[in-house]
């Protein structure tokens, strides 16, 4: 039974970092072009916002139906949840940056990317960086829905339970869940303010 | 130089420059200055083109600086703003060595000039290279911004009103060092404040505009004999009143509001004295006099008590940290210094160096109150 536990925790890890991996990524490309594309802002934040207020099963339910069952379709819909608070930290960190260190650094001669890579990222990563955290977070117990879609993770434990009316099983399944996002909460949180005091 | 053609700047209905036209000669220190919103720093903007005129040309040794890329004109033009905007996530190396990096000089040769011009200012580079600029003085965060704008050695620097949020002190020393800077390593500079006080002892040139034009275009020599305008003259008269060539009949001088009352002690008394003294008196500090009464220091009762031993002489104990100004001095000159200072009070010293009194940030206040509302009971 151990053996089934410690394979679902690292089966729930692997879809959840692969998905916050991605919508990291995708996440900071966004939050940068509704920064630099004044118009674009309202929409790419619209989108986003409209995302996460689609109830997880339902979302789920509708990604089942174009990508099928398995891990990727839970990983996707992990990554559409996961984009709202990336973005949405990313454009308010660059936005937030001083309008004078802007200036000097334009005044410099850096250019648009060296300004965005050396100044406006750096300076806003404490924000971005809280935004992956509440992504990770919340992912960690979306990710047990996949189990209705045929993916793996602890979720598929914890529906053992729910069928077998085992309380015990449920719990073995729920509290790794609990467990991994109250330290993830703890750590990153640590480094953040980390990074909040180094920004000063 | 740097020539301007028929420069015409406007936001929509409003317009911030108005047709202006001027030269700057190589090597000149040229201070623009005005009441705010007179476009000033628009005019100073359009030179790195971080603000397009709408109309007219800028011509840098003859060229059309609309030709040219900006990023890289920019890096040909130093650059130091008002707010210091020093690089938060940047050591101080990396501060100055932006630009350096950013043309690609290699590693070795940035290390070099970060490090001679750091030794140009008296920061040693093993204690200041390193440090973040939240770690830095005020004063020092602006000398760092000076220096990034030197650091790739461009012909030509403008500097955004630079020294407007450093205290009093810390400005002079700092327009001492510009002004230093400028003559050895002969730079045009253009400079915009609305101190005429900065104007006056910077400028070769001083460029006075109102109103997004050209006033005034003069030498402060001429322009102090000759203001051209109403508006220059208000700006200067605020600067004759409160400079050395007043008329005087109004001055005050730092004695008017020293307290005189004074707790000295000569250098030979004992520790456990002192202290005595100081509880008895109420009052944490003394001020040391030599044999002959001249002013030697202060003693802390903190001193005292970290490093005295009884029945020691003070004499070791003594520290000159507290500033110290000429009875006659101007008013305004020891308020400046009590402002700045660390310590509650300044000490006014005779002719002689002995001491006449002190001022206290309580008579300061008295003494404003006086001139304001008469005699304070």
């Amino acid at each position: 039974m151990s053996g089934a536990l410690l394979q679902g925790i690292l089966e729930h890890m692997a879809i959840v970092s692969i998905a916050i991996l991605i919508s990291t990524v995708v996440g900071v490309i966004f939050g940068v072009i509704s920064y630099w594309v004044r118009f674009l802002d309202s929409v790419i934040l619209g989108i986003s916002e409209i995302l996460q207020t689609i109830p997880s099963l339902a979302l789920l339910a509708l990604l089942m139906i174009i990508f099928g069952l398995g891990n990727i379709t839970i990983i996707i819909g992990l990554v559409l949840y996961a984009l709202l608070p990336i973005v949405r930290n990313t454009y308010t960190g660059l936005k937030a940056v001083s309008p004078h260190l802007k200036d000097a650094a334009r005044g410099m001669g850096m250019s648009k990317m060296q300004r965005l890579f050396k100044i406006e990222i750096p300076l806003s990563f404490p924000l971005i960086f809280s935004g992956i955290k509440i992504a990770l977070v919340n992912s960690l117990s979306v990710a047990v829905m996949g189990v209705l879609i045929g993916a793996n993770g602890l979720g598929t434990i914890i529906y053992r339970g729910i069928q077998s009316r085992n309380m015990e099983t449920i719990l073995m399944g729920a509290i790794p869940v609990v467990v991994m996002a109250l330290a993830f909460d703890f750590g990153m949180s640590k480094i953040e303010k980390r990074l909040i005091k180094r920004a000063k | 130089m740097i020539k301007f053609e028929n420069i015409s700047k406007s936001y929509g209905q409003t317009a911030i420059l108005k047709n202006i036209s001027f030269e700057i000669k190589q090597g000149e220190f040229v201070v623009l200055i005005g009441p705010s919103g007179c476009g000033k720093t628009t005019t100073l903007k359009t030179i790195n083109r971080l603000i397009e005129p709408n109309d007219g040309k800028i011509f840098i040794n003859g060229k059309d600086i609309t030709k040219e890329n900006p990023v890289e004109l920019r890096r040909t033009i130093g650059y130091v703003i008002q707010q210091i905007g020093l690089f938060p996530n940047m050591t101080v190396e990396q501060n100055i060595s932006v630009v350096p990096r950013l043309l690609k000089y290699p590693k070795q040769k940035c290390k070099e000039i970060v490090q001679d011009l750091l030794k140009l200012v008296d920061m040693p580079y093993e204690e200041n290279a390193h440090k973040y600029p939240s770690e830095l003085s005020g004063g020092q965060q602006q000398r760092i911004g000076v220096l990034r704008a030197l650091a790739a050695s461009p012909p030509i620097i403008l500097m955004d009103e630079p020294f407007g949020a450093l205290d009093p002190l810390t400005r002079d020393t700092l327009q001492e060092e510009i002004k230093q800077i400028q003559k050895k390593l002969k730079k045009t500079i253009v400079f915009v404040t609305h101190d005429m006080d900065e104007a006056l002892s910077l400028a070769d040139t001083i460029i006075f505009m109102d109103k997004g034009k050209i006033i005034q275009m003069a030498s402060p020599e001429e322009m102090l004999q000759n203001p051209g305008a109403p508006i220059i003259k208000s700006f200067l008269s605020k600067q004759i009143d409160n400079g050395s060539n007043g008329n005087g009949s109004q001055k005050l001088f730092a004695e008017d509001f020293m307290r005189t009352k004074v707790l000295k002690v000569p250098k030979t008394s004992r520790t456990l004295e002192c202290i005595k003294l100081m509880s008895s008196r109420d009052v944490n500090s003394l001020v040391v006099i030599n044999e002959d009464d001249t002013y030697l220091g202060t003693v802390t009762i903190e001193k005292i008590k970290e490093q005295g031993q009884p029945g020691k002489e003070i004499a070791d104990l003594v520290t000159a940290e507290v500033i110290t100004v000429g009875r006659k001095e101007a008013a305004q000159v020891a308020f400046d210094k009590l402002l700045s200072s660390e310590s509650s009070y300044v000490i006014v010293l005779n002719d002689n160096q002995t001491v006449a009194g002190l001022i206290t940030r309580t008579s300061m206040a008295k003494a404003l109150g006086e001139a304001l509302w008469g005699e304070v009971q």
